[in-house]
């Protein structure tokens, strides 16, 4: 993201949220890949949690969240016996590790709405999206599963695009906000 | 497994690889050896669980030949948990490896805690789908063991002595080394890549009885021309970054909460818990009280926090105690 700022010449800067104290400090908060539960959990037990919903209710911050990211996003997950606290933010059903363990981890093309040229994805244990309603809008499938939307100042991708140097779908974050 | 077109998916690619090992930063791997204390590691906020059939504290006490986990245990605690599942292989045991992709496993641990299988080589990692983690005690290893393929790194340690002094050796030995690579002319960063390859011949001439060229299959189809060229640019990589090019973790002697915060501020990416956890008296505390330490490594006041009222850890064992012969991170080169 600060690669972005830097190419864009945009003021602005990106910085590692820890504490319950940075959530009130950012305008845009990215919620990265991980694994969910590990996420859940610290945001949870460090008043993060909190943190963000009230941010959300005040509706003064922009979410995007990658993979990990992208389940906590959700209003609902397939698996109800998960151990993880949603954020609620997307009007969207998600299925945890749904193309399996690492061996089905993969890279692939995919078509995202808005973008004139493919984009190359990196699913590691990836989730998808598997039910959309209300005013969530689907922004790319893969082959026929959705893997990014967005509702309001907030995108869900099950990819994760820190890991390539193609800096579109920050760009595109960056002009949610 | 969902309908998808997989004419244009690419898997087990080295992009892959370490993107998963990134994806454990910041993180607890926690060793387990039955399900429901790999349910306690996923409760407790580890990014990941080592499923073994004995924690090394008890393969130390147990001796003998320690081998892969039998595959039921492993297979349970797949069935058990939503968190990645790492298990380990023997060194230069493929098959073990193979036996461990094909169960499922998420992660393979090409491990020194275990009885080292081939005197020669370790595992080809570059032939397998699935992500490995090989220890290192120095920058030579940590780059051989990048060579082979492998995804992320750890510190040997001395596994199962809940003794930090080994890894903090190791942390300290590799880093040293990335800073003396700075100022390192290109000359000597290629003699340095042919010191590193080394072992390769060593074994290349005690099997064969021949002298080694360029041409030479050295390792899997590399020959030591390309070996010697390749491992200079993973140094050349390393110089650049100032730290190694794939995630690399702690581990061998964590026991408490400081301890793996020293080895985060040290420079570590995270920390493997083996013995350290399900040896000491309350293990879900502590499990959770080293989880925040690795979050919050470099805030003291947490740390102190966390530190209280755990109970006892491990007992521990004085390194200078240990025979030479029994010193698992002599295992491996």
């Amino acid at each position: 993201m600060n690669r972005v700022f830097q190419e864009d010449q945009k003021t602005g800067k990106a910085i590692l949220i820890r504490q319950i104290k940075d959530i009130d400090s950012c305008d845009a908060l990215i919620i990265p890949g991980g694994e969910s539960t590990t996420i859940s959990r610290i945001l949870v037990n460090s008043g993060m949690y909190d943190a963000i919903r009230r941010r959300m209710e005040n509706d003064d911050i922009a979410l995007m969240g990658t993979c990990a990211g992208c389940v906590l996003l959700a209003k609902e997950l397939t698996d109800t016996t998960a151990d993880v606290k949603l954020l609620e933010a997307i009007d969207m059903q998600v299925e945890r590790n749904a193309f399996g363990r690492q061996k089905e981890s993969h890279e692939r093309s995919i078509r995202i709405k808005g973008f004139t040229e493919s984009y190359h994805a990196v699913f590691i244990r990836a989730p998808i999206i598997t039910k959309t309603w209300g005013d969530c809008e689907i922004l790319s499938k893969a082959g026929k599963e959705i893997v990014m939307a967005r509702q309001k100042n907030y995108l869900a991708l099950s990819f994760h695009p820190e890991l390539t140097d193609d800096l579109r779908i920050h760009r595109f974050f960056l002009e949610m906000l | 497994m969902k309908e998808l077109d997989i004419t244009t998916m690419r898997h087990g690619t080295d992009l892959i690889k370490r993107g998963f090992s990134k994806m454990q930063k910041g993180g607890v791997i926690m060793d387990v050896t039955t399900a429901e204390q790999a349910k306690i590691a996923e409760k407790s906020g580890a990014v990941a669980v080592m499923a073994l059939e004995r924690v090394p504290a008890d393969i130390r006490a147990h001796g003998g030949v320690a081998r892969m986990a039998d595959p039921t245990i492993i297979k349970q605690i797949l069935d058990t948990v939503s968190i990645p599942v790492m298990a380990k292989a023997r060194i230069g045991h493929f098959v073990e490896a193979q036996a461990l992709e094909a169960l499922g496993v998420d992660m393979i641990d090409e491990s020194e805690v275990l009885t080292p299988a081939d005197p020669f080589y370790h595992i080809d990692k570059r032939c397998f789908t699935i992500p490995f983690v090989c220890g290192c005690r120095n920058l030579g290893e940590a780059t051989r063991r990048i060579w082979e393929g492998a995804a992320m790194i750890r510190t040997k340690g001395e596994a199962g002595t809940g003794n930090i002094i080994e890894a903090i050796r190791h942390q300290r030995m590799v880093t040293r080394m990335i800073t003396t690579l700075k100022t390192m002319p290109t000359l000597k960063i290629q003699k340095l890549a042919e010191e590193y390859s080394q072992s390769y011949i060593t074994s290349y001439k005690t099997l064969t009885n021949q002298p080694v060229d360029d041409k030479t299959l050295l390792f899997g189809s590399s020959t030591y021309g390309t070996m010697k060229k390749e491992i200079s640019d993973i140094l050349k990589e390393i110089k650049h970054l100032q730290r190694l090019p794939v995630v690399n973790f702690a581990a061998g002697g964590i026991a408490t909460p400081a301890d793996a915060a020293i080895m985060m501020q040290l420079g570590s990416d995270g920390v493997f818990v083996g013995s350290g956890i399900f040896k000491s008296k309350n293990p879900e505390k502590r499990a959770k009280a080293i989880v925040e330490a690795v979050a919050h490594y470099d805030e003291a006041d947490i740390i102190a926090e966390v530190s209280r009222n755990l109970g006892d850890a491990m007992l521990g064992i004085e390194i200078s105690s240990i025979p030479k012969e029994q010193l698992l991170q002599e295992r491996g080169w």
